[in-house]
């Protein structure tokens, strides 16, 4: 699994699936410390394992984008999700 | 159990995660018994409403604001947090906590549902809306979630008849057990806790939920449209503009109604056997005070109509969602944008409303925004001015040029809200990167008629109870500043010349002298302080006309004929920007919980108000409107 290689989630386009692989909140200069942005995304249900779907984005630099977790759609920054690395190919 | 005075009843509180129908659940129990307040100390909405079990047993329900993480962020969720933890110092100490989960969507409320048995409060889990899950084709094994989460685990459709049967006599069950409190295990969970948590979660999940792979139809057919990047913006301005059409159109009969009632009233005191004095202050202080703000009532309530459905409906995370880019280029969080629609009703449940956006910052610029919003009690000014002093014709052969130039005038209050976000982000807050917009968009939901009818009845009590309150006080001083002292005997000129308020209008003449404002401007402008709208009848008090059936059309002809044009439309430009409103300014000090930006509120607007005006006037007097 860790061998697999990954991207940020940031960077993915809409129509793009994987898994999560880990959390990153280190690599993004949020508008809060990084332990707090990954509780964010951990409570908002990005854990490792985690399928992902990038189903739509905004019009402006592509942001914000709407991303299928689980079961459940979150409407989040891109610069925010640079900190959820994704692995390509997950079970549909 | 047996003494059940209401306040000794047991308190069972709802907890859940956003959207998962917990207010629907909560009116169904409850009705419309439900009594709205805040908490002590924060301006957080309380609801508290009373239940009769099957047993016969008295239980006050507490909704709680809806939340992920016992960890709290914002105002809304600390609330959540101290009541189940027994923090608060309201009466509220839950004896029974149902934790509420939408169950066509579990995973959030599962990994809530293992915090919350951490608190050692007993605790009970209700799937919620099992009508809308069985028909997606989800099935939960009820009896080996209950095994595994080791709580008691009933469902629910908090929209039908009995659809709450089970919830209840489990309630009954388990207040008869009368578990105490264990003394709690909860602490701060770091992210290794919320990660391991969330793995459990996941893990019960997938042991007892079949068919949850497929997501909803219906809202990805519908997102694939409104979450269109193009598409999306113009099916949103659409709903826009449909709004404000109803607000203006459709409100209208019942403004005039309200109208007529009041001057009705009006008229039944003036035929009165009573002293002068008395009837002026029944008529021109309490009833047309009171009517000239009530007169709004329709207005608001389809203003609220509109917010209500669109929430229920899951549609104004969307919009959020939309408006995160474009208003983030103004320095204003995705979030604001519901607050700053609401604005446009009125100032005071828009400030209210930004409570749902976590980030102080982000928070306090929404809040000192949101006043520029044009309200409806700018309406009646607007239209007055715009009525005497814009012909009445029409531009480019179709666009009405008094419509244009009212529209001119919300544009103005929206780009100068924008522009004033942005200088306070570059400014006040300048270098510090904004909070993280993160929003979950629900599935769509069908709106209950029943929820929107309970949430338009709570605001138009609001509004009208401080429209008793507020309004009602600051137009007994309006009133007595403008009839004290009385006219001395064979008295030529308006009573109202001789009046404080008067005198306060001539003190300040130089002050707005600048602006060619004259001083019957200025005495109108002081009860505008109170309430933007109050200035229609100053004014028509001051150049005395005899209130009529076609009042209005009578100021607008006196004024017509005493000011200039260029004065018109520096007192138009004020009126965008001056801070004329003393219970927006009280909600923002409430609010904001201190003086400070209440008072940056108030000059920065008076400001940009004094500056607008001048140069309107200036550049009107240049042009030849002088």
């Amino acid at each position: 699994m860790s061998s697999e290689p990954t991207i940020a989630l940031g960077v993915a386009p809409v129509g793009f699936r994987g898994r999560i692989q880990a959390i990153a909140a280190g690599r993004v200069a949020a508008g809060m410390s990084a332990p707090e942005l990954e509780r964010r995304l951990i409570e908002l249900g990005f854990v490792e394992g985690a399928d992902v779907e990038v189903l739509h984005q905004g019009l402006f630099g592509g942001d914000p984008i709407a991303v299928r977790v689980a079961h459940t759609t979150i409407g989040l920054r891109r610069r925010e999700a640079m900190a959820i690395l994704v692995s390509v190919g997950a079970e549909p | 159990m047996s003494v059940t005075a209401p306040t000794a009843a047991p308190v069972v509180a709802l907890v859940g995660n956003p959207n998962c129908g917990k207010t629907a659940l909560f009116n169904a129990l409850t009705g419309s018994r439900q009594k709205v307040a805040n908490y002590p100390g924060v301006t957080v909405e309380k609801k508290v409403g009373p239940l009769t079990t099957p047993a016969g047993r008295t239980v006050r329900i507490v909704d709680l604001p809806g939340t992920y993480s016992l960890r709290a962020r914002s105002p809304d969720e600390e609330v959540t947090r101290d009541v189940v933890l027994g923090r608060t110092q309201s009466d509220v100490i839950p004896d029974l906590i149902v934790c509420v989960a939408d169950a066509s969507n579990l995973r959030l409320a599962l990994r809530l549902v293992l915090e919350l048995k951490q608190v050692g409060r007993p605790v009970m889990l209700s799937l919620n809306m099992m009508d809308i899950a069985r028909k997606r084709g989800i099935e939960i094994d009820t009896e080996k979630l209950g095994r595994e989460l080791g709580l008691p685990v009933v469902s629910s459709v908090a929209v039908r008849r009995g659809g709450t049967d089970a919830l209840l006599a489990e309630i009954d069950r388990r207040l008869a057990a009368a578990q105490g409190a264990t003394g709690t295990v909860w602490t701060t969970p770091d992210a290794t806790a919320l990660r391991r948590a969330q793995k459990e979660a996941d893990r019960i999940l997938a042991s007892v939920v079949k068919g949850q792979g497929k997501p909803d139809s219906l809202t990805t057919r519908l997102d694939s449209v409104l979450l269109h990047p193009v598409a999306g913006l113009v099916v949103l301005l659409a709903i826009l503009f449909v709004m404000f059409q109803a607000v203006f159109a459709w409100a209208e009969p019942g403004m005039d109604a309200i109208e007529a009632g009041f001057h009705f009233l009006g008229d039944l005191v003036a035929g009165l056997p009573l002293p002068d004095l008395l009837k002026s202050f029944l008529k021109d202080g309490l009833i047309g005070g009171v009517g000239s703000v009530i007169v709004f009532l329709p207005q608001i309530v389809i203003l609220f109509f509109f917010i209500l459905v669109l929430e229920d409906l899951g549609y104004m995370a969307r919009a959020a969602f939309l408006m995160d880019r474009i208003m983030g280029g103004a320095g204003l969080h995705g979030r604001a944008f519901i607050p700053l629609l609401s604005s446009f009703a009125c100032a005071i449940p828009g400030i209210m409303s930004t409570r749902v956006i976590d980030d102080r910052r982000d928070r306090l610029t929404t809040i000192l925004v949101a006043p520029l919003m044009t309200c409806s009690a700018r309406i009646p000014v607007y239209t007055l001015i715009i009525g005497a002093f814009i012909p009445d014709r029409e531009v480019w052969g179709f666009v009405g040029l008094q419509g244009l130039v009212m529209f001119g005038l919300y544009t103005l209050g929206i780009a100068s809200a924008l522009a004033v976000s942005f200088v306070v982000k570059r400014v006040i807050w300048r270098g510090k990167p904004g909070e993280p917009f993160m929003l979950e968009l629900p599935d769509y939901k069908i709106p209950q008629a029943k929820s929107i009818a309970i949430g338009l009845w709570t605001r138009a009590t609001i509004f009208l109870k401080r429209a008793g309150t507020i309004i009602l006080s600051m137009m007994i001083l309006i009133w007595v500043l403008a009839s004290f002292p009385q006219p001395p005997e064979g008295a030529t000129e308006p009573p109202i010349n001789y009046s404080l308020a008067a005198r306060i209008g001539t003190a300040i003449q130089p002050l707005t002298e600048p602006l060619g404002f004259n001083w019957q401007i200025n005495v109108a402008l002081i009860p505008g302080m109170a309430a933007r709208e109050v200035a229609v009848g100053s004014l028509g008090t001051i150049y005395a006309i005899s209130g009529g059936e076609e009042a209005t059309d009578k100021i607008a002809a006196a004024l017509s004929s005493q000011w200039s044009l260029a004065t018109a439309l520096a007192f138009l430009a004020w009126y965008v920007f001056a801070p004329q409103c003393a219970s927006t300014l009280a909600v923002i000090r409430r609010e904001t919980g201190g003086w400070r930006w209440l008072w940056v509120t108030f000059f920065y607007m008076l400001a940009l108000a004094y500056v607008a005006a001048f140069l309107t006037y200036r550049i009107a007097v240049a042009l030849g409107g002088g």
